[in-house]
């Protein structure tokens, strides 16, 4: 019984990692109707960012949580710039081209990210400092939940209510969801696309810096490639919730944290990812649309 | 004045950008923090005149070059006029066939490499640039094809030219595999289907270690035989050279005719609105699966050239980023053109090969010219124009 918390707990950690960095997916899907192969990416440069951070605040004497806080600050802050970046070149360009141009420019864009930490850092896997303290009062259920895993659960639940909030009541939010529903109208409203769009662009790239900064400090170790199977797998759980839709990406990471959690605990490890596209592939051949997306009927 | 104002912000904003990854280096081990500031100097530098450039290039884009619609592109005036086109097609050949005798055994290997690309390249055309399908997982085919041959030869030591229809057939049949679940989704969500399969089979060959070995792959693998004969290794790369030739010149009459039969024409309806294709009353799905599956024939075959080829397969070779590079050289070289996707392969096989000394910045330029590509010339470098008839006067 106790393997069945441990495993729902880890399924829960693993699927809140997943919902920060699917919201980026999800949110930019759902304005633009681009898949960013380069978000991903940006978590990995966000984890890179807060490790760069995280040394040099060390070595000039802060300590525990405020060098956490601070490599956080600084990792969403440039995640965020680079999300803006990526966008105005790799996208606004292609606005108005057929579906296939700004995927494979994203596709492109992945790649050129991925080689460009690996020139200018490294390719050895980095040691990640563990950032997170050991608390206290959670010493007795170490062994089924550890501290880091309920900073990672914390963190994402303030993050999530942080965004619908957003969403909900900002006029920038209002915003959103407009473009979100139809461009063309929005523009006609008055609503200034090109800024909509970036702040997407910056807000998903921020969560997922996040996502980046508390995984790495999770796991020990950073390497360039880490954006990929994370970026695959978070746009699964995206595409799994209903792409498009933000309860969705939510939804849709943790069943397929949860998935994953279950089937390495009781079938088999070696087989983690196997499980993560399995499972997609179900889903979308028996609900297309994913689970809460809205099944369209398409006109000529 | 503006211009100018506009550079130096966006050096600035780049030089501030990279500053943590190109400047400082921290080697947390030791202790030491590196830090670089010739890299931020370039990065300033590089930007500030780029930002000229791109600003060029995109007001060029923006003021369109018109196509002047009568005067047809020249590709088209040397395939469809018979004068042009046999001496060319001549001329092409009489340079592939004495090819070999003028360069380096190595240069031949990667003329081969370049051939299987075409191929491939022109498998994908038929799923992506004919049918419209965005399949990302196109490389899983290859696997197949390739572990096929690799499993018969070493379990049962089939030779290569069993194998090879064999994993014509092997690819045909994943194809389908592939094409049943995904028929009715559509755009994104395919794509990222597709993607899955082809992550999955990776994976599945990687850890089922059993059936497949794994990660370290199948090794001595049977080159293949010259009417039974077995010949050394350097016969052996001219032979399937020319075997390549025969195959590619195969591929393009076989995609040709394809593409002007009516499955072609079908695709071509669905590729442009499935709706009103089902509408005409052509079977979606038995069209979609016949673009999956003889799609996949030429990966797979493809596989069973690149196993006798390079005698060691392993999982490693068949990754989502092959695919990313086939799909480059059918988005790349022109949708739907077959000149293009063949040019697309040459240009993007040889060139990192003929730009060795750049080869740490490969993938950097690789990733760079996609993007450019895209934003500058998304219909490729040969824009598929449709068949137009024109009457004279006679």
């Amino acid at each position: 019984m106790e393997y069945f918390f441990e495993l729902f707990l880890g399924g829960l950690t693993r699927g809140s990692i997943y919902a920060l960095i699917a919201l980026g997916y999800t949110m930019v899907y759902g304005i633009i109707e681009l898949i960013n192969f380069a978000h991903g990416e940006i978590y990995m440069i966000g984890a890179f960012t807060a490790l760069i951070a995280a040394s040099l605040l060390t070595m000039a004497g802060f300590k525990g949580l405020a060098v956490l806080a601070l490599a956080m600050v600084i990792a969403v802050i440039y995640a965020g710039a680079y999300g803006y970046t990526v966008e105005k070149i790799a996208y606004q360009p292609l606005r108005q081209a057929s579906r296939l141009s700004p995927l494979i420019s994203a596709i492109g864009m992945s790649i050129f990210l991925q080689n460009y930490v690996l020139l200018a850092q490294t390719s050895d896997f980095l040691p990640f400092p563990s950032l997170i303290p050991q608390f206290g009062f959670m010493k007795s259920v170490e062994h089924i939940f550890s501290s880091s895993e309920l900073v990672i659960v914390s963190v994402t639940t303030v993050s999530m209510i942080l965004l619908t909030c957003l969403i909900k009541f900002t006029r920038m939010g209002k915003a959103m969801r407009a473009t979100a529903q139809d461009r063309k109208m929005a523009m006609l409203a008055g609503i200034n696309i090109n800024r909509v769009i970036s702040t997407t662009f910056v807000i998903g790239s921020s969560l997922a810096a996040v996502g980046g900064v508390l995984i790495a400090s999770h796991i020990g170790q950073i390497n360039f490639y880490i954006g990929f199977t994370a970026g695959i797998k978070a746009f699964t759980a995206a595409v799994l919730g209903g792409i498009g839709s933000i309860p969705g990406a939510v939804l849709g990471a943790l069943v397929l944290g949860w998935t994953e959690s279950f089937a390495t605990g009781y079938i088999s490890s070696d087989y983690e990812d196997v499980f993560a596209f399995l499972l997609l592939v179900l889903i979308l051949i028996f609900r297309p649309e994913g689970l809460l997306g809205k099944s369209s009927t398409h006109k000529v | 004045m503006k211009d100018l104002k506009q550079s130096f912000f966006i050096s600035v904003w780049f030089m501030l950008l990279t500053f943590p990854i190109m400047v400082i280096r921290v080697n947390t081990i030791e202790k030491v923090v590196q830090w670089r500031w010739t890299n931020m100097a370039a990065m300033g530098i590089g930007t500030f005149i780029l930002s000229y450039l791109w600003r060029y290039m995109l007001a060029r884009k923006e003021a369109g070059a018109q196509e002047n619609g009568d005067v047809l592109p020249w590709h088209q005036k040397l395939f469809s006029e018979r004068k042009y086109f046999i001496p060319f097609v001549a001329a092409v050949l009489t340079f592939a066939a004495l090819f070999p005798l003028f360069v380096s055994e190595y240069r031949v290997n990667i003329m081969i490499t370049a051939m299987i690309y075409v191929v491939l390249g022109l498998g994908l055309n038929i799923v992506v640039g004919l049918a419209g399908l965005l399949d990302l997982g196109y490389v899983a085919f290859y696997a197949v094809g390739a572990y096929t041959y690799a499993l018969l030869n070493y379990h049962f030591h089939v030779g290569f030219w069993l194998a090879l229809p064999l994993g014509a057939l092997v690819g045909a049949v994943f194809g389908i595999l592939l094409g049943i679940p995904v028929l009715r989704l559509r755009g994104d969500y395919l794509a990222i289907v597709t993607l899955g399969f082809g992550e999955i089979i990776r994976l599945i060959l990687e850890n089922w270690g059993a059936f497949s070995f794994g990660p370290s792959g199948i090794a001595n693998i049977s080159r293949p035989t010259f009417f039974g004969m077995m010949i050394t290794r350097s016969q052996g790369i001219l032979f399937m050279y020319y075997l390549m030739i025969a195959l590619g010149i195969f591929t393009i009459f076989v995609v040709n005719r394809l593409q002007d039969s009516r499955l072609g024409r079908s695709w071509l309806a669905l590729r442009e609105d499935e709706i009103a294709c089902q509408a005409m009353g052509i079977d979606r799905m038995k069209t979609k699966l016949a673009a999956f599956a003889l799609g996949a024939t030429w990966a797979g075959m493809m596989g069973v050239i690149f196993a006798a080829k390079t005698s060691f397969i392993n999982p490693a070779s068949f990754t989502f980023l092959e695919s990313a590079i086939i799909l480059s050289i059918v988005v790349l070289g022109g949708m739907g053109s077959i000149l293009g996707v063949t040019l697309g392969a040459f240009i993007l096989i040889l060139l990192p090969e003929e730009l060795r000394a750049f080869s740490q910045y490969r993938m950097l330029i690789f990733g760079a010219s996609m993007v450019l590509m895209m934003v500058f010339r998304p219909q490729g470098i040969i824009s598929n124009v449709r068949r137009s008839y024109e009457y004279h006067e006679s």
